[in-house]
Parts: C-alpha cells; sequence; structure tokens
C-alpha cells in the first residue's frame, strides 16, 4: 500500500485502514523532518494550494499553512469575511475563479456540513476538508490518533473516551470514524442533551457518569462546549456543566492509573478542562498541536502525489 | 510475463574483495575518520554504507566513525511523474555535517538523480567541507547529470532495458550481484 484510496480527504468515512497507516507512517518521516534546523523540503515546488476559510479558525488554519510552506507549495489565503461571499456569490463560483488562477488544491472550512463533498462533485482540484460544520474534522482526527499511536504506542485496543458536546462536534464524529477503524474502542461522555439520539449506532457506548468514564478509559479527549453552535440552552449553566463534566486534578489523582488528557483547542481553561490539568504531564495538548503539521504535511503530500 | 534472463556480475567473494579495496580507499583519503561522516542513501545504499563502517571498524581498527542515512524521497524531481506515489523510508542522521567531509554511499549510480537529489537534501543539515561520492557499481554512459563517483566498485556498461540488482545477505539472504534483462 504505497498510495491513497481516495483522492479528496473529505471525512474519515471514506478512508480505508491501510490509507490512516500510510499517512501515520509518511507523517513519521515529516515529523523528523520538521524537527530539523531546515525544516522544509522541496516536494510541492509545483504545486499551489488555496486555504479557504469561511468560519473562523487559528490553529487548523495556521497548521495548514505551515504545513503546505514547509513542502514548498504557493499559498493562498481567503478568508469569506473580506471576500465577494459577502456580496452573493455562490461557493462553486468562487472556488472555481480561485481555480481559474491555476489552484491545485482547497483546502476548506466551511459552516455547512457536506460542503467539501459537494464542492468536489463541481470543481476540477483536490478537496481537503479542514471542519464543515458539525460534521467531520478529519485531520484533526487523524493528529488524535497519531498522538494516541505517538504515546501508547498503538491505537488499537485502547480505551477511548470523548467528553464534552458530541452533538455539535465535527471533531467527535471524525474521532469516532477514526478510533473504530483503527480497532480502539470508544466511548462518548456528556449531558444527555448533547449526546446525539442515535450515537450507539454508531458502534460507540454512551456513559453519563465522568468518573465512571475515566476509570474505563486509557486516553480522555475533552471537548469545548460549542457556544456558536447553541441554538437553545443545552444544561442550565456553564457552572453546573463544570461540575459535572469538567476535568480537574482533584479527580485525575483520585483514578489508580495515569489516563491520557487530550484536547483539540481551543481551550476553554476552568470549563471543561482546568489549567492545572491542561498544563500537567498527563495531556498531551501540545504535541497534538506539533503532529497537526507533521499528518498535514503527510495528507497534503499523498494527495498531491495523485494530482496528474 | 516478458521473459526475464540474469547473469551474475559480481559473486559475494567478488564483492568482498571490492568492499575491502574501497574501505583502504576511504581510509587512505580519510585516515582517522574524525571529520568525516559516512551517509548511505536509502534505501540501498545503506546496506553499502553499513558493510564498509563495520569492515573500517572491525578490520582497520578506525575506532569512531559517524554513519548516517539519508532518505531523498522529499528531494526527488519526479514527484507526480510516475504512476505511483514516491514513498519515503527513514532519514537518521544524529550529527552535524557543518564543515565536515561527507562520503554519500549508494549501491548503483545510473541516471545520477538520486545523488542530485541528496546534494539537495543534504543542505538541510548544514554546510559540509566537501561532498565525495562512493558507489559499488557505476552505469557508466547511463548519466543525466554531470555527476561522477569517487569511489567506485565496478564500471559496467550497461543498456537501459537492463538493470542492476545488488542483493545483500543481511537483507537478501546473500551477497550478489545480477545484470536483469528486463
Amino acid at each position: 500500500m504505497s498510495e491513497l484510496s481516495v483522492k479528496h480527504l473529505l471525512g474519515i468515512k471514506y478512508l480505508k485502514e491501510t490509507d490512516i497507516q500510510l499517512i501515520f507512517e509518511t507523517a513519521d518521516h515529516f515529523k523528523e523532518v520538521i524537527n530539523r534546523s531546515i525544516k522544509k523540503v522541496p516536494s510541492l515546488r509545483d504545486i499551489t494550494i488555496a486555504n479557504i476559510f469561511f468560519e473562523n479558525s487559528t490553529r487548523t488554519k495556521l497548521s495548514f499553512e505551515l504545513a503546505e510552506k514547509r513542502l514548498s507549495a504557493d499559498v493562498l489565503n481567503f478568508s469569506a469575511s473580506q471576500s465577494s461571499v459577502k456580496k452573493g456569490e455562490t461557493l462553486i463560483d468562487t472556488v472555481n475563479n480561485i481555480l481559474s488562477m491555476k489552484v491545485d488544491m482547497v483546502v476548506m472550512r466551511h459552516p455547512n456540513p457536506g460542503a467539501g463533498i459537494f464542492l468536489s462533485k463541481h470543481v476540477n482540484a483536490a478537496i481537503v476538508n479542514a471542519g464543515d460544520g458539525a460534521h467531520e474534522h478529519p485531520t484533526q482526527a487523524l493528529l488524535d490518533s497519531y498522538s494516541i499511536r505517538e504515546k501508547l504506542g498503538d491505537v488499537a485496543g485502547k480505551n477511548v473516551v470523548i467528553v464534552g458536546d458530541i452533538l455539535h462536534s465535527r471533531v467527535a464524529l471524525s474521532n469516532i470514524f477514526a478510533l473504530k477503524l483503527q480497532g480502539a474502542n470508544v466511548k462518548v461522555c456528556g449531558p444527555k442533551t448533547l449526546l446525539p439520539k442515535y450515537v450507539e449506532s454508531l458502534g460507540v457506548g454512551v456513559e453519563t457518569n465522568l468518573r465512571k468514564a475515566f476509570e474505563w478509559c486509557d486516553v480522555a479527549n475533552m471537548l469545548r462546549i460549542q457556544n456558536e453552535r447553541l441554538d437553545i440552552s443545552y444544561f442550565p449553566t456553564t457552572r453546573e456543566y463544570t461540575q459535572q463534566f469538567g476535568i480537574n486534578k482533584k479527580l485525575l489523582d483520585s483514578l489508580d492509573k495515569e489516563i491520557v488528557i487530550m484536547h483539540p483547542g481551543p481551550i476553554n481553561r476552568g470549563v471543561e478542562i482546568t489549567s492545572d490539568v491542561a498544563d500537567s504531564k498527563q495531556s498531551i495538548i501540545l504535541n497534538q498541536v506539533e503532529n497537526g503539521v507533521a499528518i498535514r504535511m503527510a495528507v497534503i503530500y499523498l494527495l498531491a502525489s495523485k494530482i496528474k | 510475463m516478458p521473459i526475464m534472463s540474469q547473469k551474475v556480475l559480481l559473486s559475494s567473494k567478488e564483492i568482498n574483495i571490492i568492499l575491502h579495496r574501497l574501505a583502504c580507499q576511504l581510509l587512505e583519503n580519510h585516515l582517522s575518520f574524525e571529520n568525516t561522516v559516512l551517509i548511505g542513501i536509502q534505501p540501498r545504499g545503506k546496506f553499502l554504507a553499513q558493510r564498509l563502517t563495520k569492515i573500517l571498524k572491525e578490520e582497520y581498527k578506525v575506532n569512531q566513525i559517524n554513519l548516517g542515512f539519508l532518505d531523498i524521497t522529499f528531494y526527488r524531481d519526479d514527484f507526480r511523474r510516475g504512476e505511483k506515489t514516491l514513498e519515503a523510508t527513514k532519514t537518521k542522521i544524529d550529527f552535524l555535517i557543518e564543515d565536515k567531509n561527507v562520503v554519500l554511499i549508494d549501491d548503483v549510480l545510473y541516471t545520477g538523480r538520486s545523488i542530485n537529489a541528496a546534494l539537495t537534501a543534504l543542505q538541510s543539515f548544514g554546510r559540509p567541507k566537501d561532498v565525495e561520492l562512493l558507489c559499488l557499481i557505476d552505469r557508466r554512459f547511463s548519466r543525466h547529470l554531470p555527476i561522477q563517483p569517487n569511489y567506485r566498485g565496478r564500471q559496467v556498461d550497461a543498456i537501459n532495458d537492463e538493470k542492476v540488482k545488488v542483493m545483500w545477505e543481511e537483507n537478501d539472504g546473500e551477497d550478489i550481484i545480477y545484470l536483469v534483462n528486463r
């Protein structure tokens, strides 16, 4: 297996297990590259990539941009807030205008689920989904699994709990697909109002008691409350949420094993996770960010090699 | 299936003699290896580099040799030009090459494009004092670039339809080199 089975990265749902392993093995090499004093390779010097962000992002956008630059690609950055989208241009028109400037690949974040899939059917470029609404965020799930693999040696057979706002989280869905594909056991934990109704049909367990979830797991992935997507009130107060579903040092220390703490960012310190936990040695939050660049380099490299 | 024929280019005994000669030539030019580093080009140059290092250490009593392996995949000039995705292997260079004499080591020198990529890749690890090239098989008349080896095991006049296959005991079961007709 030396090439991806897909031409676009639209979601983990469309990947095979062998694709994930290929991405990880390639990321291993790029991780060595980005730890050199000269962190750049010339592979993609004839490729142009447009980063199109219709939604705010700090980490993901920087991480993609850095990955592209480390591969020597030419990079165009585009934010919807400063664009003609505001003047009524359609998505296909916007992207086709960008592509007519000879762009080979599009990295897109969009508030609507399925935006990447829609685009891939209508334009002639490799598409990387950098988050589409509450649907998928594949590179985040890949870097999360890669970080687990780095910390614990393997993903298969590990118990992973995803805590928080599962209902509105694209990170949760992509993580569930990725972890299941690699043979991990997955549970979700959060207030019942923030758990999707049929989430068990994805093959995951449901737990509403945080302590029980922690006692079961090897890895806890703490998610943020997606306030910008909460159209109604899903729980009484933030304080009550923190008391029931926030992790603190006392709870962490009372467990009889050391679990690994992850967070996709941005962190709301004091809400889903306290500062002393986020900065503890059990937390691999900053490793996730570092691995993000290597994973995105691997994804872009492997997709670009299929552009003819 | 096209009919493939192969003939033995070098036997295990001949390879062994050549390896010792190459080791001696390296020793003659670099003596203590204090300011010299050996870099095997992945994937196949690794075995040759390891073998030469072993001979230098065990038979010629060179104490300290810096040996590294360089993967050139991301520096190749044929990215997206072939059918297949180029698959990387591991780079392992745990020392600085700044101001060092670098000896690049590969099993077969053919078009010279790999060496060109390796020279680009080396720049990521510092500015060497000078760079030499050692190869076991030199396929002369096949070069696309002005690159020649400083140390060569055997020169071969192979036509483009032929392939030189280098096998190593530690990887393929025996030391032998074939000329394969495709």
